[in-house]
């Protein structure tokens, strides 16, 4: 208690010493050095708001706007894809997808999400890394029940706020790979597309078509996506709607496939390897398409688990390639018409020009077999077209010469892209002197003239090309641009202005082939009068001259390009059969198809005529009357 | 020696000034525990600055030579009831801070300022020497020492550091010689490092968070970003009474309390923050201006000693806010919701007056 002491002293003794000493004016220094403290301090504070408010306000309202709008996208619907009718071949369906918010996401709980929802680890962690740029990051469509159950358990601030479900499209493409590569499918977008300028309103994660009509006319197909943006608190509950955009969907794509037949051509094709297309020559209306193997595009929806996507993409037999556009194999006798017309123009044989055919020929020091060992005898246009003898146009193309041939198929689209409206159509190869050169730096050989006057060769071309170039024969020499976009008007690529003896010759050597017991006699139709032309390709004979090995079997190629009716075709069809070995391996195919289109069409004379149940009717009163009734209604009113 | 005193002499002025900021602060607690569980903290506030004033004018009524005179039991007292809230207290957010007494929830700590304020001056005035020497300077460190441990153990490190201002000005006021600073510089130089081994775990991650906010921004960093956000989307106007996302939305912590500051820039803006900064520094300035025509050096140790007091508290707590200091979590006085904490400034500035009262008595 020494200081109470000092303090009863200091009571006692306030001596003059003791005053001044007590006198609180001594300090002022100290004051005032207090005082600059002080203001120094407020100086600094304010200093630090003035920082913070009024030289960059912007940067901390921008985030405090991304603290307390969340904003989720509001997925567009795609367009159907439609057949020509009407009827839907692509359509959507409404799932669930889990989309991680960029702000919140934690390294740390991917293993964790990847573990309930099937997803590897390491490949969410990349792209989560890769997608640096996007707010929100979609990581598995077409959520299960249980998946959404988990999700919307685990979604809470604690555990993974991350996490948001939003309700999203899922295609919905037919099953077993119908029409696979026609409709073609749809896929997250690539890191390359999005470099490139094409692709400048696309945004990472977007959509996009990746092949067949989903990428050809994905900017139709494609909607615009909404935007929901809602106000929530710290611990993100949403507390009220700030706005909403709403998703345009995108505009539905009528084709010019008709299902009926499209489901005809995949089904007589079976699971052969090879292409069907039906088209319509008077137009270029694809009606049908199909190749085969053919694989399941609803495993392609949306986002492709790696699996599978390897397993599809390195099946040697090529499930991707559109055979109907993309292969590229030699036409063998089905260039025989091409050859027979080039003949006539050029005059170098007329229709009662004969060869002697004795089963093979030699041209230039080689021995050129045909395919009948025993040999046509003496054989005219006609007999040889229908009969498809080899020797007959060796000697045809021997007069012509290789440009001469390559003139004409190229008028009928031999060696060009036929223009249609799918990606990724291959030209083919329709081989010259200038080609040789240009290529190979070679001279031609007239030897090579002769393979090729039987489609073999150098000469390459698609299902689609060696159709449309047949059937613009029986049109009149007439080639229109083949498209599968409904109400597109119909574009005139080539005009041969052919004498119509010399078409009327050709046509009615394919007439022959099917109804004169020709090689495609298996194509005959009571009704209709079908025109055709069988091929059989060597595939040996493509690899020698392409160097590469296509195919794991050598077994021949099977064609049959076939049209109907005779005098003005309404229907074009190509199988191709690949190591079909015989021709009329692919004549049933075609045929087929083509009766479907006939009695589809008698069908639905029937149906205009409202003859409902044609003939069922007797059976069943109503439609009797109805059948009765309708058309007398008609005409009375 | 008896005079006659009215109120008419209390120090308007910087009741005029405490008053203020004790509106802006209430107005801005309504703000921003509308339609939160603290909604009703804002007439409590008003509960807490109207017995306050009272407090205020009953200490100012009283002698402060009579309260240095019996600061010994003050000391002993509140030393007793630290020790009681060690024991008995209650424990929020993992401290023990509460205590409760007659109903009331009190935090000890803060009373403990004035009996420091009232001990330093006390012990000060009691000094012979122009300077003071090791064995006085040891002492008094000492006295300041005890609940400032007592406090860092509830653990409560910022209101602990609040009472080192009160100590270092009365030293510094009282004369100090150059030789003395240069030692408690060098020896604070060397056992800071070693000090920061000593800290819990979550007053390094202030620490760190402080200097390295965005290492962990959902983490410790949360609070410094976001109220810098705040801060900042304030802008020159503000965004208005009621209007601020950041507070509304419970971006930023305890926006009534520790925050209120950067909850009131988010809304008023820069323009807002200047004034309320201007009226603290006028009631510093007031106060320190009561030291200077103080009677005695008993009266200008107590004020100087609020007004360090008042500084350290305006300094760490507005420099959090702004991202210029570590959080400590101390309040800002008068604004901040809070009972104890307003009552303490209130029972300071009643000393205040108390010295102002009898500045003409010899």
């Amino acid at each position: 208690m020494a200081i109470v002491e000092t303090e009863r002293r200091q009571e006692e003794e306030l001596t003059p010493e003791r005053l001044l000493h007590d006198d609180p004016k001594g300090a002022p220094a100290k004051i005032a050095v207090f005082q600059y403290v002080t203001v120094a301090v407020f100086i600094f504070l304010i200093s630090g708001f003035w920082k913070l408010q009024v030289q960059n306000p912007d940067v901390y309202s921008e985030a405090a706007e991304r603290n307390r709008i969340k904003s989720t996208p509001v997925l567009a619907a795609r367009g159907k894809i439609l057949d020509r009718d009407g009827r839907i071949i692509v359509d959507n369906k409404a799932s669930y997808a889990l989309l991680l918010n960029r702000d919140s996401i934690s390294y740390d709980h991917i293993p964790a999400i990847c573990d309930a929802l099937q997803l590897d680890p390491a490949e969410l962690t990349k792209k989560v890394h890769r997608m640096r740029s996007a707010p929100q990051i979609i990581i598995k469509d077409q959520l299960s029940r249980d998946e959404i159950a988990w999700i919307e358990s685990h979604q809470d601030a604690d555990t993974y706020p991350e996490m948001q479900l939003i309700q999203s499209w899922r295609r919905q493409y037919p099953q077993d790979g119908f029409a696979a590569h026609v409709t073609g499918y749809v896929g997250e977008i690539a890191e390359a597309e999005l470099n490139s300028p094409q692709f400048i309103d696309y945004k990472q994660g977007d959509i996009i078509g990746k092949d067949g009509l989903e990428k050809q006319y994905d900017q139709v197909l494609r909607g615009v996506n909404g935007q929901q943006r809602v106000l929530v608190d710290n611990m993100g509950h949403e507390r009220q709607m700030e706005d909403a955009q709403v998703a345009t969907p995108g505009k539905d794509l009528k084709t010019t496939l008709d299902l009926d037949i499209q489901a005809v051509a995949e089904l007589s094709l079976q699971n052969n390897r090879g292409a069907v297309v039906a088209l319509d020559p008077r137009s270029g209306e694809i009606l049908a398409m199909v190749s085969r193997p053919t694989y399941d595009l609803n495993k392609f929806t949306g986002r492709i688990s790696r699996a599978d996507w390897n397993e599809i993409s390195n099946n040697p037999a090529k499930p991707l390639l559109n055979r109907a556009i993309q292969a590229q194999l030699a036409p063998g006798s089905t260039f025989k018409p091409l050859m027979a017309i080039a003949g006539l123009e050029s005059g170098v044989v007329d229709d009662k020009t004969d060869f002697h055919c004795p089963g093979g020929a030699s041209f230039y020091g080689h021995y050129f077999a045909c395919h009948l060992k025993h040999g046509h005898g003496d054989i005219t246009l006609h007999r040889a077209i229908s009969q498809s003898c080899d020797v007959y146009f060796y000697n045809v193309g021997n007069r012509l010469g290789i440009d001469r041939i390559a003139h004409y198929a190229e008028m009928a689209g031999i060696g060009h892209k036929t223009g249609i409206d799918l990606p990724g159509e291959t030209q083919g190869t329709m081989p010259s002197i200038k080609w040789k050169m240009r290529l190979a730096r070679q001279k031609w050989y007239a030897g090579e003239t002769i393979s090729v006057a039987i489609g073999q060769g150098a000469v390459t071309v698609s299902p689609l090309q060696i159709a449309a170039a047949l059937s613009g024969l029986g049109e009149g020499g007439l080639w229109y641009k083949p498209h599968m976009l409904a109400g597109q008007p119909t574009t005139l690529v080539s005009q041969g202005n052919f004498k119509p003896e010399n078409l009327d010759s050709v046509v009615s050597g394919m007439y022959g082939v099917v109804n004169e017991g020709g090689t495609g006699r298996a194509a005959y139709l009571p009704n209709v009068k079908v025109c055709g032309k069988t091929g059989t390709a060597q595939v040996a004979a493509t690899e020698r001259t392409k160097g590469a090995k296509m195919h794991s079997s050598l077994a021949n190629n099977a064609w049959f390009v076939g049209y109907a009716p005779m005098d003005k075709p309404e229907i074009a069809v190509v199988a191709l059969f690949e190591n079909g070995e015989e021709s009329y391996n692919a004549v049933p195919i075609v045929r087929d198809v083509i009766k479907a289109y006939f009695d589809k069409k008698s069908r639905d004379k029937n149906l205009s005529a409202g003859n409902q149940y044609a003939a069922p009717s007797l059976l069943y009163p109503r439609a009797l009357a109805a059948a009765v009734w309708n058309p007398l209604a008609r005409s009375l009113f | 020696m008896h005079f006659y005193r009215t109120f008419r002499d209390l120090d308007w002025p910087l009741l005029v000034v405490t008053l203020a900021l004790c509106a802006l602060g209430i107005l801005q607690i309504y703000s921003a525990t509308l339609s939160t569980r603290w909604a009703d903290a804002w007439w409590k506030q008003i509960l807490w600055v109207g017995t306050g004033v009272l407090m205020m004018l009953i200490v100012a009524s009283i002698d402060y030579h009579t309260l240095m005179g019996r600061v010994f039991y003050f000391y002993f007292g509140t030393l007793a009831l630290l020790i009681a809230t060690a024991l008995v207290g209650n424990k929020v957010f993992g401290s023990t801070r509460w205590i409760r007494i007659a109903g009331f929830t009190l935090q000890t700590s803060e009373f403990v300022k004035i009996v420091l304020i009232l001990l330093v001056a006390r012990y000060l005035t009691g000094l012979k020497g122009e300077t003071l020497n090791w064995k006085e300077l040891g002492k008094i460190a000492a006295f300041t020492g005890v609940p400032m441990l007592l406090v860092m153990k509830e653990p409560d490190l910022g209101t602990s550091l609040t009472y080192l201002p009160i100590l270092i000005v009365g030293v510094l006021m009282a004369g100090l010689r150059w030789k003395y600073l240069l030692v408690i510089a060098g020896v604070l130089v060397v056992t800071l490092p070693i000090g920061y081994y000593a800290l819990k775990p979550y007053q390094k991650d202030r620490l760190v968070s402080f200097i390295y906010p965005d290492r962990d921004p959902k983490g410790t960093g949360f609070q410094v970003i976001q109220s810098r956000i705040a801060v900042g989307n304030g802008g020159m106007w503000g965004r208005g009474a009621k209007e601020s996302s950041q507070t509304h939305l419970g971006f930023l912590p305890v926006p009534h309390t520790d925050f209120i500051f950067s909850s009131f820039a988010e809304e008023h803006g820069f323009v807002g923050i200047v004034v309320a900064l201007v009226l603290y520094l006028l009631l510093i300035m007031q106060v320190v201006q009561n030291a200077q025509t103080a009677t005695d050096r008993a009266g200008l140790y107590i004020c100087m000693g609020v007004a360090a007091l008042l500084l350290f508290h305006v300094l760490v707590n507005v420099g959090m806010v702004v991202g210029r200091m570590p959080i400590t979590g101390i309040p800002l006085p008068l604004m901040s919701s809070g009972g104890s904490n307003t009552w303490s400034v209130f029972l300071m500035l009643g000393l205040v007056n108390s010295v102002r009262l009898r500045r003409f008595v010899n």
